[in-house]
């Protein structure tokens, strides 16, 4: 077992990565310099330096070039406004809003919530620390086989973040907001999120957050407990984004993450998820709409599973017009005695014209004799077909084309839980879809 | 209020496939007045269901020669969905399932936009629900078969009467049905059928397309006529429609010739 998951033969970073390594250390500082999360920073800050950041002939970054996310100063990105209200704003729920990563305390609720503890990276400033088990831990995990150095560049100096602890039913989710006000920021957070045995959190995550986003999310969940993640991201705006979810399931737990993108001009989301308890489920999903040449969105997934009877299902929808690119990359690895696993996979692309790419990169790898995997990649245009019927039953062509879309989506979306969650991200879609009409 | 008057002319009308060389009406000329049911009927392959697609404005059928107007309009110039709103409706012969759309979405999106483009106000949500409750019932469809994707799952059956609802809903001036009764059953085609007759008046136009001449014992013409090779080799009253049952086309054919 051991030879299968270890580590990609190591030689030593090649001189542009090393130049390119040291020209972004050298731009940035450590997060903090005190308090609990000082060694994993610093076990961070050598996981970085011994692998170097991702260049564009990495295996893992075949499809998707890392230049702008790896470069030590932020691509500039213009403001935008869609003029509409925020995404989650009729749910009622706990605001903590970050302005290109400073956390606005005006902005925001009073951080308090029944059965949830929830603290500012910032300042959780002593020695001693419940997050210090999982600060860095999980990312570190994550590293393994496949490196994620962007990762651990973030667990190194991520300025600010929110440490959470749910110890019973949440009962309202706690969204953050990203909101984006200067074309230059380089914003780094890092939150980690513990649910203890039962517990159940809703987290929300909106807003294009600054020029530049690296963002890490690990979450813990523990035996029967619950976490339901809903994001949307990008948002027509030209900020890039690298965001990584490295999650850890315990016994009957239930991980859902889904995450709806309309444009920003780079987005590479990696999610890592570690099924170890036995009768846990994990579901990534994602929906993606983009316009354009310099659109870029990138899904990259590593499902592991390593107990009995656990579930795990993926499945990444994008539709993509006038040159735009799409990624999937995703693994389903079932280690030994992983017996009786469910996995499924599915990456779609809906072309909408022939400029547009979508490029897919499915993996089983698969150590157990009992278990039933399943995976598919499709790329297609829109069914001529359907759309006829539609505008013959009086429907005009672009109501057509934007019916067809949302139906096409409609798998991704179906994997949100709640209505009222899944209602907003719709009208969000349609209302994007709306306003790039013709 | 239009009894008596024209309301689909075509004349001399020739179409042939856009992307080959391949000739398939060849000399269309009909008039359906409102009011009226006409029946076409031919043999496989004589151009039955082109002349319904041109008449809905399928793509791929470029038109060489004549004309079809409704209501004195030109609809060859017309896109489907202004079609649609003048008063065209094509049920097809095989219904278009559409896997995410849910079928009331679909009636609503369609009687909303039909109105819009008429300048009308769109339906409320009560009067929608209450009109397809209505509709949907005489149909034999329930709540479950509205609720599923677009013909998703349907029987032939289902995917028929889910066509008559979708008719009954839009009110059209001129329904085209293309082969409604392939793939029913008896009771079935009875069903259809009675949709189709309580949508007769005298406003409307029917031209119905069919191969055989069961589904004329339900709906009744007032005009038959006989396609082949891509004309109107024959026009008669109900009982032309009898003559090919019991003879077959092979002699209206050498007739023709």
């Amino acid at each position: 077992m051991s030879a299968i998951l270890s580590r990609s033969i190591k030689t030593k970073p090649s001189a542009a990565r090393t130049t390119a390594t040291e020209a972004r250390l050298g731009a940035m500082t450590a997060g903090a310099t005190a308090g609990w999360s000082v060694t994993a920073r610093e076990a961070a800050l050598a996981r970085v330096q011994s692998m170097g950041l991702p260049q564009p002939r990495d295996e893992y970054w075949r499809f998707t070039r890392p230049q702008s996310l790896v470069q030590a100063e932020a691509p500039a990105a213009a403001l935008f406004d869609a003029g509409e209200a925020p995404v989650f704003d009729e749910i009622d729920r706990v605001k903590i809003v970050f302005i290109d990563g400073v956390f606005s305390a005006a902005d925001s609720d009073p951080l308090e919530l029944a059965g949830v503890t929830i603290e500012r990276l910032a300042e959780a400033t002593s020695d001693i620390h419940w997050a210090k088990d999982l600060y860095g831990v999980l990312e570190e995990r994550g590293q393994d086989p496949v490196e994620r150095p962007l990762a651990a560049l973030n667990t190194w100096a991520a300025t600010d973040g929110v440490l959470i602890r749910v110890s019973a039913k949440a009962e309202k989710p706690v969204n953050l907001i990203y909101r984006h006000e200067s074309e230059t920021s380089d914003a780094m957070l890092h939150h980690v999120i513990k649910l203890e045995e039962g517990a159940e959190l809703t987290l929300l995550e909106n807003g294009p957050a600054a020029a530049r986003f690296n963002k890490v999310l690990e979450v813990d969940v523990a035996d029967e407990a619950r976490f339901h993640h809903v994001r949307t991201q990008g948002r027509d705006h030209e900020r890039r984004a690298a965001t990584h979810i490295f999650a850890r399931l315990g016994r009957e737990s239930l991980f859902k993450s889904f995450t709806l993108t309309a444009n920003g001009v780079m987005t590479r989301n990696e999610a890592v998820i570690e099924l170890l308890g036995d009768d846990a489920m994990a579901h990534v999903a994602g929906a993606c709409m983009g316009d354009g040449r310099e659109f870029h969105h990138d899904d990259t997934v590593f499902v592991t599973h390593d107990a009995l009877n656990c579930e795990s299902r993926q499945v990444f929808k994008k539709v993509l017009r006038n040159g735009a690119t799409g990624v999937f990359q995703g693994k389903i690895l079932v280690k030994e005695g992983a017996q009786k696993t469910d996995g499924y996979q599915i990456s779609q692309s809906l072309l909408l014209d022939g400029d547009s790419t979508f490029l897919a990169k499915p993996e089983l790898e698969i150590y157990a004799d009992d278990v039933a995997c399943s995976h598919g990649s499709t790329s297609g245009a829109i069914d001529e077909e359907a759309i006829f019927y539609l505008r013959s039953r009086g429907v005009d062509a672009s109501t057509a084309q934007d019916l067809m879309t949302i139906a096409f989506l409609a798998e991704a979306l179906d994997e949100i839980e709640d209505e009222a969650l899944r209602e907003a991200l719709l009208e969000r879609l349609t209302g994007w879809l709306e306003r790039r009409r013709g | 209020m239009r009894k008596g008057k024209n309301m689909l002319e075509i004349k001399n009308l020739h179409v042939k496939l856009e992307e080959e060389d391949k000739q398939i009406l060849k000399g269309v000329d009909l008039t359906v007045e409102a009011g009226k049911v006409h029946a076409i009927m031919g043999p496989n392959g004589s151009g039955k269901s082109t002349l319904s697609y041109v008449l809905s404005g399928r793509e791929g059928y470029e038109v060489t020669e004549g004309s079809a107007t409704l209501l004195g309009e030109d609809l060859l110039e017309m896109d489907p969905e202004e079609r649609a709103a003048l008063g065209i409706f094509l049920a097809f012969q095989y219904p278009v399932e559409i896997p995410g759309v849910g079928n009331m979405t679909f009636l609503r999106t369609a009687v909303n936009a039909q109105r819009k483009a008429r300048g009308e106000e769109e339906i409320s949500s009560t009067d929608f629900l209450k009109l397809v409750r209505e509709k949907a019932k005489s149909l034999k469809i329930d709540a479950e078969m509205l609720k599923r994707p677009v013909n998703v799952g349907f029987s032939g059956g289902e995917k028929k009467r889910n066509e008559i609802l979708q008719m009954a809903m839009l009110e059209p001036k001129l329904c085209i049905l293309d082969e409604t009764d392939s793939g029913l059953d008896v009771d079935a085609m009875k069903l259809v059928s009675d949709g189709v007759n309580a949508l007769r008046d005298e406003g409307r136009g029917f031209l119905v397309i069919t191969h055989y001449q069961r589904l004329l014992d339900h709906i009744k013409p007032d005009v038959v006529h006989i396609m082949a090779d891509g004309r109107i080799i024959k026009t008669g009253g109900p009982e032309l429609a009898l003559e090919v049952e019991q003879n077959g086309y092979a002699d209206l054919l050498a007739e023709a010739q």
